[in-house]
């Protein structure tokens, strides 16, 4: 049997990694918890509007029932619901749990928790710490991590990237190498389990509204290593970001939530300031094609809804891929709930939303897909678990608004105790468990990137892979496009092998560890256009002009891609949907019953 | 309108290394942020002088000012990188634009600087709320609106560091705990459970290196680019700290 105190490795300090790292500490185990950036600059942090969970404190007879059904429908039924029905009763301890952790959650004038509407629901679901809610959540949980560190339950490794898995001969994980950031030096590290909790893929897009972290590096050498990745052509494009020249900044669904509006002039040629067209001649389009939910309708749908007035109805505001996101008729106490939000489009774009409409565009925000797990959030390699946004499950193929916290908190928890239970059933490692093996091949790997001949530039090529991307693989996919973008990627994998690094030196060099990440985001996002290439319907967040319906007969699948080392690309399978708890319908958002 | 940007970087390529400036002359575009300066130069490492070099290393992340990774000297001033316009930034430095890493702290490489030091002042005042589990024990405590509205305002803080670096007391000399711990230390202070730590952070606030080395110059709130009330705090956590040695001298 393994020691008496497991070991388990976590990967990533945002929700999920530190919601895994609690429970382990909690239950006596000792925990390791690598992460990037100080864990309390994750990209957890820029979640703004809220966390989702059925308290019922409006008296509207909300139910975990109802947000489970709010889920899967807004998932479009591609989710296995087994774990999103446990997702959604566990959401009011959860919220609770938040609560007596010091969370400064919005009020009622009784002093209880205050909550607002999102999109995808009809009820008042989501409680809100001002419009911060991420940073919020992730603080509080850093800080009870921060506690269990100075009582020495838990070592922090901030500032060292995960870059493998280390795999035994019977290919269970016997822990990872990671490296050191500053001094470059490569290390192995044991462990009984591992749980990965590395977030999305937002920079294999180039722009997005992720962090410059969110690369999918750490999923995408797990890929390599033989773990299915799942679902990834599934990409979440924000309906409301600002265009910006160096990321797409996310203007929060609570915009919307608290009662801004989406509109355009009626008069494509309007040329008055905003605030001077009157009522008669805007055009409220979500409100007109979808009444029952009106600006609230779930992000694919709204994303898809603009997309159409810029590009088929021609009415972008100036001819412009832009339209209004208004907030200005809101009442100041309103608009104060929005504050952090509303400073942020303030700074960065220098207009007073608080006075005049914002203006914003669809903008690639979350990743649905992710690395398969089981019910445990066990991957097919044993011993390496996985949560939060790096994993595929909950979502289906469209998440809904302030789902994202619940379920990396929801993963955390599961991930977490789940590993300490796998790692006491351990049967002791042979040898060195593959440690020496493993150093070896990443340490080859650097001194290739380093002694490259060529002319090739890691961040040129990224840039390239980031127009192909959002250009073939966002809100509007054909099969021609992905197959040209799946050539362009393979040009660039190419590409790749003769990069020359301006900086060679091993100290804190940030481009030779971009240059690392780079491959890595070159091969998933093979398996995002071949995975969307493959399923010829639409279905949520995946549309496809030429196949417009959803195909519950061929599609209502899981996609599953395996990394294939004879062919340096990947093979898919398709797995069956756990639908034994609600029956798929129709979706349908523009019915007014 | 400039065609270049005009960029002069201090540069250091480790915590012993010496500092050498390079100048850089960028293809000027509307709407850039210094962050999407630094990955121009990235994109291209030659110097104006046509010199080929390195990209920068400096720290960013979330590049909308809610992680606290990229504060930086800009133009002699310190601030967040992700929030600091070109356009601004060239009308202030009169057509050029000078960055430099933070001073307080110590270089890790470039513009990248360790300020581990606050993590670990926030482990010294236990910011933090000691729960008891977290099995299900039901709700929390009611909590009046105005709780949450004085609280909050703290909890935004980003760990930016900038409050430490502006401060003249924030030195080797005084072991100043700085601007951000205080504040963090109120915050749980005036959670209804965590302020059963309360005089235990009063107490780690007392001593050398307390609350009592603000000399009240006022440069931190003005810095501070959250906009936190960071005085206040400092007022209120003194008032707190003088009561509480008071009641520990008559306990004594």
């Amino acid at each position: 049997m393994a020691a008496a105190t497991p070991r388990i490795i976590v990967v990533g300090g945002g929700l999920a990694g530190l919601s895994a790292v609690i429970k382990i500490a909690e239950a006596g185990g000792k925990v390791d918890l690598f992460s990037i950036v100080p864990v309390k600059r994750s990209h957890s942090v820029c979640a703004q509007g809220g966390i989702n969970s059925a308290k019922n404190l409006k008296g509207e007879g909300d139910t975990p029932f109802k947000h489970f059904d709010d889920t899967i429908y807004g998932g479009d039924f591609l989710a296995n619901q087994t774990p999103v029905k446990a997702m959604c009763e566990q959401g009011p301890a959860i919220i609770d749990l938040l609560d007596r952790m010091g969370v400064p959650f919005n009020r009622t004038p009784e002093g209880l928790l205050d909550f607002r509407r999102f999109g995808g629901t009809l009820y008042h679901r989501t409680a809100f710490a001002g419009a911060t809610t991420g940073q919020q959540l992730l603080y509080a949980l850093d800080e009870q991590v921060r506690r269990f560190e100075s009582e020495g339950k838990v070592q922090k490794y901030e500032g060292w990237e995960f870059l493998s898995a280390i795999l035994d001969t019977k290919g269970a994980c016997r822990g990872i190498v990671a490296m050191n950031l500053r001094s470059m030096e490569l290390k192995t590290f044991p462990a009984d389990a591992i749980i990965i909790c590395t977030g999305g893929n937002g920079a294999i897009f180039g722009k997005s509204t992720n962090s410059v972290v969110c690369t999918g590096s750490a999923q995408a050498a797990l890929y390599q290593q033989g773990a299915y990745y799942a679902n990834g052509e599934f990409i979440q494009v924000h309906p409301t970001a600002i265009p910006g020249e160096d990321k797409l900044r996310l203007m929060s669904e609570s915009a919307r939530g608290e009662g801004g509006r989406v509109w355009v002039p009626k008069d494509r040629n309007d040329k008055r300031q905003p605030n001077s067209i009157p009522e008669t001649e805007r055009w409220y389009f979500l409100e007109e094609w979808y009444p029952k939910y009106g600006n609230l309708v779930p992000r694919d749908v709204a994303t898809r809804a603009i997309h159409k007035v810029v590009y088929e109805h021609g009415m972008g505001l100036d001819g412009q891929p832009m339209v209004y996101l208004d907030v200005s008729h809101l009442a100041p106490e309103r608009q104060h709930k929005l504050e952090g939000i509303l400073e942020i489009y303030e700074k960065f774009v220098g207009d007073d939303p608080r006075k005049v409409p914002m203006k914003i565009f669809p903008g690639m925000h979350y990743t649905m897909g992710g690395l398969w797990v089981d019910f445990n959030q066990m991957t097919n390699i044993p011993g390496v678990f996985a949560a939060g946004e790096a994993d595929y499950s909950i979502h289906g193929a469209n998440r809904l608004g302030a789902n994202s916290l619940l379920s990396c908190i929801y993963g955390g928890f599961v991930a977490g105790p789940k590993a300490m239970e796998y790692a006491k059933g351990l049967e002791p490692q042979q040898g060195d468990g593959g440690h020496a093996a493993e150093l070896i091949r990443q340490q080859q790997y650097n001194n290739i990137l380093l002694n490259n001949q060529g002319t090739e530039n890691p961040f040129q090529i990224w840039r390239e892979l980031g127009d192909t991307m959002t250009r073939h693989a966002t809100i509007i996919r054909y099969n021609a496009g992905l197959r040209e973008a799946d050539q362009k990627i393979v040009e660039l994998i190419e590409r790749y092998k003769k990069i020359n690094l301006s900086d060679k030196s091993q100290w804190a060099n940030t481009s030779f560890a971009f240059a690392r990440q780079l491959y890595n985001m070159l091969q998933l996002a093979r398996v995002i256009v071949q995975g969307a290439e493959l399923r010829d319907e639409s279905r949520g967040a995946h549309y496809k002009p030429d196949f417009p319906e959803r195909n519950d007969e061929k599609f209502l699948k899981t996609t599953k891609a395996l990394y294939d080392d004879n062919s340096d690309a990947p093979k898919f399978e398709w797995e069956d949907v756990d639908i034994s708890h609600i029956k798929p319908r129709p979706r349908r958002y523009d019915a007014t019953a | 309108m400039p065609t270049t940007i005009e960029v002069e970087i201090k540069r250091q390529n480790g915590p012993d290394g010496t500092g050498a400036v390079e100048n850089f002359s960028i293809p000027y575009r509307p709407n850039m942020n210094i962050t999407s300066l630094l990955g121009e130069i990235a994109l291209n490492p030659v110097t104006k002088e046509g010199k080929a070099t390195t990209p920068i290393t400096y720290d960013s992340n979330c590049l909308e000012e809610i992680c606290g990774s990229c504060a930086m000297l800009i133009n002699g001033k310190a601030r967040m990188a992700c929030s600091a316009l070109v356009d601004k930034m060239l009308e202030e430095g009169g057509g050029k634009i000078k960055l430099a890493p933070l001073s307080k702290f110590p270089v890790v490489r470039d513009l990248a600087v360790d300020r581990a030091v606050l993590f670990e002042n926030l482990k010294k005042v236990k910011a933090w709320v000691p729960i008891d589990g977290t099995y299900d024990l039901g709700a929390g405590p009611k909590q009046a609106p105005q709780i949450q509205e004085e609280r909050y305002p703290l909890s935004n803080c980003i760990s930016c560091t900038i409050c430490m670096e502006v401060c003249p007391q924030f030195n080797d000399v005084t072991n100043f705990v700085g601007a951000a711990t205080i504040g963090q230390a109120k915050l749980f202070n005036m959670d209804p459970s965590g302020s059963v730590l309360k005089e235990e952070r009063l107490r780690a606030l007392s001593g050398d290196g307390g609350v009592q080395e603000c000399g009240f110059a006022q440069n931190c709130v003005q810095a501070c680019p959250k906009g936190l009330p960071l005085t206040e705090a400092i007022s209120d956590i003194g008032r707190d700290v003088f009561v509480q040695k008071v009641k520990d001298f008559f306990r004594a």
